[in-house]
């Protein structure tokens, strides 16, 4: 594992929802090293998109208010005007997004749209473009490169489109690739192609990869290290095998348990209680996940829960974890990976 | 693309031929024919029976129809009853003004709304934005007739700056300068009054179309990909917001070939529209048919040519 390109301290991403911003991404730090896959994972609308958008600075502003810092080879990123930014994205940092099928120009021809960040970072001619988007579209593993060079974006496939949204995040060989949910829209054999795909490439490029998801089995194939995230904050991080093994928080360990295993004889599957709150109802004390382990006593959760290094690199928010047990008659508890 | 072409040309004819027989039917249900007008003292009942049984207007419909369609293929469109001209002649020098006054009016509407329309969409809830909706929705609400008289009355009639009636000076002689300058100079106001209300369909189009594309996915991703926002709008956004601007083109198109009944009217601008009316109130069912016949026609060809550049402009519906 490499050094660390890019550096996230404290991040806060806020909506503006009815004059008040309420935080959708909450003190978030972390960091990212050449050649690593860091998966994030939480559930829909535990802001893991919302931070992969701020780092790319998709943000509408007006409506969103960004605190922290995000560091990208000693610069602040957040703090850059339009014109350096631009000179970062696409170049220095890309993004792979989730939905193959509407993130292509369909007005444009995908030779064009591959070729687009090079006419902006680079200064290829139009020939030298032409070959590396040819080139590109062989990487990512496009059979007749010349013939989808002219194509449109709804004469290809979902699975073909993907090919070539990785395509155009990879053509100015970036240090950091955020990718948010690349699979989700994808169907299952398509998905093991695409995740296959990503790593091979990471291979050449020593990219930095952030993996978005919310598919554990995609963090167990891909992922170095995986940041767990609750309600806009991370509540675990560590690297992969201590989160599948040896998970402590008990959001964690109920995301794990929640997936179904073959070998289990359990009727029912396990579910989390409750529902994540909303933006607005969320209460911004203590620890976020307690509404939905009810039978964990409050004495038991701190006031005001830190990250905190419980053995080397293996980091934990609230001291609840401790006492976290799946009370019994609650299904899954025989295969709570602690006990 | 040729094969397209060729079968929408061939869906074109009984498309025509319906059409003719609809206007035929239709034209020859209204009461009175162009003779009912001549009914007076001057006039022998029996001569008008014997009029109307030479001009064949006892005769059974579709033999009256047959006889008529034949001659309209031959481009014979008859003569009419009320000018004693040759309907030819008659619309000949109409359709030359309804034309110039029509695409003058597309065009300045187009050039007022589209920068309108991007403007409102690309800096929404801004207060050009608002004072651009504003305009939008009264410029839908004013009725033409009255917005036309009001710009008669300020431009034409207070201030004298632009003539109030006609299509070109008579006394100008055809293929001089001032011939040039007169026939611009008398298509000023109408074309002001026509286009400034014209605007609504394009700029309210446009702009909800920009605030739906802005928004899009294939948006976030040129943005990822570092192009300049000014890039992002003409090179994406733009474009696909266009799309039923496109699609609406060769409607608009084929009313230029209608002209417009109001415009004409109120500038005493001679048009077909005008020509329209005149011929309604005298039941001069000769020219009636054959301007009916001339639009209808008009409607079917803008329908295709629709097809035709949204097909250009579009990859996704473009037929191979």
């Amino acid at each position: 594992m490499g050094n660390p390109v890019l550096k996230i301290r404290n991040l806060s991403v806020s909506f503006k929802i009815k004059d008040y911003h309420y935080p959708a991404v909450d003190d978030v730090t972390l960091t990212i090293n050449e050649d690593e896959v860091l998966a994030i994972v939480g559930e829909s609308g535990c802001g893991k998109s919302a931070l992969a958008l701020s780092i790319m600075g998709l943000h509408p502003k007006g409506r969103t208010k960004i605190d922290g810092e995000i560091n990208y080879q000693d610069q602040n990123i957040l703090r850059l005007n339009d014109a350096s930014l631009n000179k970062v994205r696409g170049n220095e940092i890309a993004m792979i997004f989730q939905d193959p099928l509407t993130a292509l120009n369909p007005l444009v021809r995908i030779g064009k749209q591959i070729e687009e960040s090079m006419k902006y970072h680079t200064n290829f001619s139009a020939s030298q473009r032409k070959k590396r988007a040819l080139e590109l579209l062989g990487k990512v593993g496009i059979p007749y490169v010349k013939r989808v060079y002219a194509q449109y974006p709804h004469e290809l496939s979902g699975g073909m489109r993907q090919r070539v949204v990785i395509a155009i995040a990879l053509a100015c060989n970036p240090k950091v690739l955020i990718a948010d949910e690349p699979t989700t829209a994808l169907d299952v054999t398509i998905q093991a192609q695409i995740l296959d795909l990503m790593k091979t490439l990471q291979e050449d490029t020593m990219a930095g990869i952030i993996l978005i998801t919310h598919d554990l089995g995609v963090v167990a194939e891909m992922a170095d290290r995986v940041a767990v995230m609750y309600a806009g904050q991370i509540v675990e991080i560590a690297d992969v095998d201590t989160i599948l093994k040896k998970p402590l928080h008990p959001y964690t360990r109920s995301l794990l348990n929640s997936i179904p295993s073959k070998m289990s004889n359990k009727s029912r599957l396990h579910v989390i209680e409750g529902v994540v709150p909303t933006i607005q109802n969320l209460k911004r004390n203590g620890c976020r996940f307690a509404p939905r382990i009810k039978w964990i006593g409050g004495s038991e959760h701190q006031e005001n829960p830190l990250l905190e290094e419980v053995e080397p690199d293996h980091w934990v928010r609230c001291s609840c974890y401790r006492n976290f047990y799946f009370p019994k008659g609650k299904t899954g508890e025989k295969h709570d990976v602690l006990t | 693309m040729l094969k397209f072409l060729l079968r929408r040309t061939l869906i074109m004819i009984p498309q025509l031929f319906i059409l003719s027989v609809l206007i035929f039917l239709l034209a020859k249900s209204m009461p009175g024919d162009a003779l009912t007008g001549q009914i007076g003292p001057q006039i022998d009942a029996e001569r008008l029976i014997e009029l109307r049984e030479k001009a064949g207007l006892n005769d059974p419909w579709h033999e009256q129809y047959a006889r008529w369609i034949g001659n309209v293929i031959q481009g014979d469109f008859g003569k009419s009853a009320i000018y004693q001209q040759k309907v030819t002649n008659l619309i000949g020098d109409r359709l030359g003004n309804t034309l110039l006054l029509s695409a003058s009016i597309l065009l300045v509407s187009y050039l007022i709304a589209i920068p309108l329309g991007i403007i409102a969409g690309r800096w929404t809830d801004s207060w050009v934005d608002k004072l651009i909706v504003w305009y939008n929705y009264l410029a839908f609400a004013t009725p033409l007739f009255v917005f036309a008289l009001i710009i008669l009355f300020i431009f034409g009639f207070t201030l004298q700056w632009f003539p109030i009636g006609g299509s070109v000076d008579i006394q100008a002689d055809k293929g001089t300068m001032d011939y040039v300058l007169s026939k611009t100079e008398h298509l000023v106001l109408p074309t002001m009054a026509g286009s400034l209300l014209a605007t609504f369909g394009t700029i309210q189009y446009l702009r909800n179309e920009i605030i739906d594309t802005k928004i899009k996915d294939f948006v976030k991703t040129a943005r990822s990909k570092g192009v300049p926002e000014r890039k992002v709008y003409s090179q994406h956004i733009f474009r696909n917001s266009l799309l039923p601007i496109a699609a609406f083109l060769g409607y608009e198109i084929t009313g230029l070939i209608g002209g417009s009944i109001f415009l004409e009217s109120i500038f005493s601008y001679p048009g077909l529209g005008q020509l329209f009316l005149s011929s309604i109130s005298s039941r001069d069912f000769s020219v009636v048919n054959i301007l009916v016949l001339i639009s209808g026609s008009a409607a079917i060809v803008g329908t295709m040519l629709s097809d035709l550049i949204l097909s250009w402009v579009d990859p996704r519906i473009r037929v191979d």
